[in-house]
C-alpha cells in the first residue's frame, strides 16, 4: 500500500506561516470581520477623542442637565450637563486601554509561568502549578478590590490588579500544551540534535501553543472592560471627573428613571464591544484550528470553551 | 482514580490555608479599621475595642487564633451587626443567593435545552439563527447592564414590576431574568453543537430505519447520548449562579451573600470578609473537582492518576 509520494505533496496547504494563515481564515468568517470593523471603528474614535469629541468630556452645561439627544449634544447630557457622546468617546479610552494591557500582561505571565512548568521539571512544574491553582482558587473579584483598596484607584492598578487575576487559565492551558507536546516525533527529534529548551520553546513550543493563548486573552479583553465596569459600580472606580465606561454605565444607574437616554448609551457601548470582542474571538479560535474547514453554514461545533466565559461570570466572585 | 480523588479532596485544605493567609494579610493593609465612623472614636474608647476584639496584637497571632476557630468551625463575629456571628450572617445571604440562583438555574438549564434542541433540529432555519443570535448577545451581554435595561423598562416606563428588595416573586422576576440570560445561552450553544454531533450518528439513522416515532428517537436517542456534555457545564453554571450574583444584588438591593461580601469590605468587617472568601473558594474548588470527575466518568478515555 505504498502511496504515490507526489499526492501528498499536492495535499499540503502551501505554506504561509502559521500567522498569515490563520489570518486569512479570520478574514473569511463574516461576524469576526464585523467584530474587528467596530471595533477599529471605536479604537480609531478613542484614540482621535479630543479631536472628534463636540464638547469637552468634563465641561458642565448647566443649562442642559440630563436633556436629550439633540443637534447640540448628540447623546444628550448627563446631571452635570456634560456631553454624553464626548464622555464615551474619552471612556473608551481608558476601558479599551484596560482591556488590551490586562490581556498583555495576563499573556505574558501567563505563558512564562506556563513554559517553565512545562519545560521545568517535576520539581517546578509541581510548585509552579500549585501556586496557579492557588490564585485560580481565589475569588477574582475579592483580589481585585483588595490590591485597589490598599494600592488606591489608578489606572495603572486597575490594570495590574486585573491582570493578575486573569493569566491562570492561559498558564494552565500553555502547560498542558507543552507537556503534550513534549511527546511529539518533532521535539523528540530537535531534542536530540542538541536543541536548548529556549531554542525548543521558541521554535517548536510557542509557534503550537499561541493559537489558544490569543483566543482565551481575546475573549478575557471583554471580561477586563466587564471587571473594570464591576468595580467602578460597588465604587472602585478611576475618581471622577475621568469618564471611564465604569462610571457611565454607574453614573446613569443613579438617573436611570430620569434619563434612560443616559442607560441605554452607555449599556450599549460596553454592550457592542464586550460582543464585537467575543465575534473575533470565536473567529480566532476557528482560524487557529485548520481543521475546521472554512463553512458557510452557521458553527457545528460552538461548543464555547471554559476560556470563552468571563472571569468574573466563571469563577462566582 | 480513587487515589486520584483523595489527592483532589486533601488538596483542598492547602488551597483554604493558603487563600485564608493571602486574604488575611492583604485585608489588613487595607488603610482604615472597622471602627472607622462619620464620629471619631475616642482613642482611649478605639483601644478598648481593638483590645477586646485582640485587633491590638501581632498580625500572625490574629491569624493563630482566626484558625484555631475555624478549625472547630467558629467563624468569629460580625463587627458590624453586633457581634452576630458571621456563620448567622452567611447563612442568611445564602439562604437568599441560593434561592436566587436556583431559580436561575432552572430557568436557564430549561430554556437552553429547548433553543438548542430546537436550533439544532431545524438547522440553518431561521428559529436556528434567532437562536444563535441570542447565546451570542446573551453571552457578551454582562448581567449588569441587561438587569438595568430590565429596570428601565419594566420599572420606568411600564411601572410593572417593583426596582429592587427581596421577599415577594414580584421581586424575583427581574434579577432571575437577568442573571439566567448568560447560562441560558451557554447552555444553548453547548447544547446546539452536541445535538448537531449526534444527529448522522449510526444509531440514530437505525432508530428511525426501525420505524421509531420522531419523538421517540430524538426523546431516547438523541438527547440521552447529546445532554451528557451539558451536563457537564451545569456544575460550574451552578456554582456561578449562587455564588457570583454579587452585582445584582447590589442592583437589585438583594440581602445576599455577594452583598454580604461587597459591604463587608468597605466596613472592614474582617470576619464577613474571611467568611465569605472561605465560602467562595470552597464553593469554587468544589466545582472544579466536580468537572474533572465529570469528565472522567462520561469520557472513560480520561483516566486521571495521583502524583507520585
Amino acid at each position: 500500500m505504498a502511496e504515490p509520494a507526489g499526492a501528498i505533496v499536492t495535499l499540503a496547504p502551501p505554506d504561509r506561516g502559521w500567522l498569515r494563515d490563520a489570518l486569512r481564515r479570520l478574514l473569511r468568517n463574516r461576524p469576526a470581520v464585523v467584530g474587528i470593523v467596530i471595533i477599529t471603528i471605536f479604537g480609531l474614535m478613542a484614540l482621535l477623542a479630543p479631536w472628534v469629541d463636540h464638547h469637552p468630556p468634563t465641561d458642565q452645561h448647566l443649562d442642559a442637565t440630563l436633556s436629550g439627544p439633540s443637534a447640540r449634544f448628540w447623546l444628550g447630557t448627563d446631571q452635570l450637563g456634560r456631553d454624553q457622546y464626548s464622555r464615551l468617546l474619552h471612556g473608551a479610552r481608558v476601558s479599551l486601554t484596560i482591556g488590551v494591557l490586562t490581556q498583555a500582561l495576563a499573556l505574558t505571565l501567563g505563558v512564562t509561568v506556563g513554559l517553565a512548568a512545562g519545560l521545568g521539571g517535576r520539581r517546578a512544574d509541581s510548585l509552579l502549578m500549585r501556586a496557579t491553582d492557588v490564585a485560580y482558587s481565589f475569588p477574582d473579584l475579592l483580589m481585585m478590590i483588595l490590591l485597589v483598596s490598599i494600592f488606591g484607584v489608578s489606572t495603572i492598578m486597575l490594570i495590574l490588579a486585573i491582570g493578575l487575576v486573569s493569566w491562570t487559565t492561559i498558564a494552565r492551558l500553555v502547560r498542558g500544551q507543552v507537556l503534550s507536546l513534549q511527546e511529539e516525533d518533532y521535539v523528540l527529534a530537535a531534542r536530540a540534535l542538541g536543541a536548548s529548551n529556549w531554542r525548543i520553546a521558541r521554535h517548536h513550543l510557542l509557534p503550537n501553543v499561541m493559537g489558544p493563548v490569543i483566543v482565551t486573552a481575546t475573549f478575557g479583553i471583554p471580561a477586563a472592560i466587564f471587571a473594570e465596569a464591576a468595580l467602578a459600580f460597588i465604587g472602585l472606580g478611576l475618581p471622577p471627573p475621568t469618564p471611564t465606561w465604569g462610571r457611565l454605565v454607574t453614573d446613569s444607574f443613579n438617573a436611570m428613571f430620569a434619563a434612560p437616554h443616559l442607560v441605554v448609551t452607555s449599556c450599549l457601548a460596553v454592550a457592542i464591544t464586550m460582543m464585537s470582542f467575543t465575534f473575533i474571538g470565536d473567529g480566532l479560535r476557528d482560524a487557529f484550528d485548520p481543521r475546521t474547514p472554512p463553512r458557510r453554514s452557521l458553527p457545528d461545533t460552538a461548543a464555547p470553551r471554559v476560556a470563552a466565559v468571563p472571569h468574573e461570570e466563571r469563577k462566582a466572585a | 482514580m480513587a487515589a486520584y480523588l483523595m489527592q483532589r479532596i486533601l488538596w483542598i485544605v492547602p488551597v483554604l490555608v493558603a487563600v485564608a493567609v493571602i486574604t488575611f494579610v492583604l485585608m489588613h493593609q487595607v488603610p482604615g479599621g472597622p471602627w472607622d465612623r462619620s464620629k471619631r472614636l475616642p482613642p482611649q474608647a478605639l483601644e478598648n475595642v481593638n483590645q477586646s476584639y485582640g485587633l491590638d496584637r501581632p498580625l500572625w497571632q490574629q491569624f493563630g487564633s482566626y484558625a484555631l476557630g475555624l478549625a472547630q468551625g467558629d467563624l468569629g463575629v460580625s463587627f458590624r451587626s453586633n457581634n452576630r456571628p458571621v456563620s448567622d450572617v452567611l447563612g442568611d445571604g445564602i439562604r437568599i443567593s441560593a434561592t436566587l440562583g436556583l431559580l436561575a438555574l432552572v430557568l436557564s438549564a430549561t430554556a437552553g435545552v429547548a433553543l438548542g434542541v430546537v436550533a439544532a433540529l431545524r438547522r440553518n432555519s431561521a428559529l436556528d439563527f434567532a437562536s444563535v443570535a441570542f447565546a451570542t448577545a446573551g453571552a457578551s451581554v454582562p448581567s449588569f447592564i441587561l438587569g438595568m435595561l430590565l429596570l428601565v423598562l419594566f420599572t420606568g416606563y411600564l411601572h410593572w414590576l417593583p426596582s429592587g428588595g427581596w421577599g415577594s416573586p414580584q421581586q424575583a422576576v427581574m434579577p432571575v431574568l437577568a442573571l439566567s440570560a448568560w447560562p441560558t445561552a451557554y447552555i444553548a450553544r453547548v447544547t446546539r453543537a452536541s445535538v448537531l454531533d449526534v444527529l448522522h450518528q449510526d444509531y440514530v439513522r437505525t432508530a428511525r430505519a426501525k420505524g421509531l416515532q420522531e419523538r421517540v428517537v430524538v426523546l431516547r436517542h438523541m438527547l440521552r447520548n447529546a445532554l451528557i456534555p451539558v451536563l457537564t457545564v451545569i456544575g460550574p453554571v451552578a456554582a456561578m449562579l449562587v455564588t457570583g450574583s454579587f452585582i445584582i444584588e447590589q442592583l437589585f438591593a438583594i440581602p445576599g451573600i455577594g452583598r454580604a461580601f461587597v459591604t463587608s469590605i468597605g466596613a472592614r468587617d474582617y470576619g464577613v470578609i474571611m467568611g465569605t472568601t472561605l465560602l467562595y473558594t470552597f464553593v469554587i474548588v468544589i466545582a472544579n473537582l466536580l468537572v474533572d470527575l465529570l469528565y472522567a466518568i462520561i469520557d472513560p478515555r480520561i483516566r486521571y492518576q495521583a502524583h507520585g
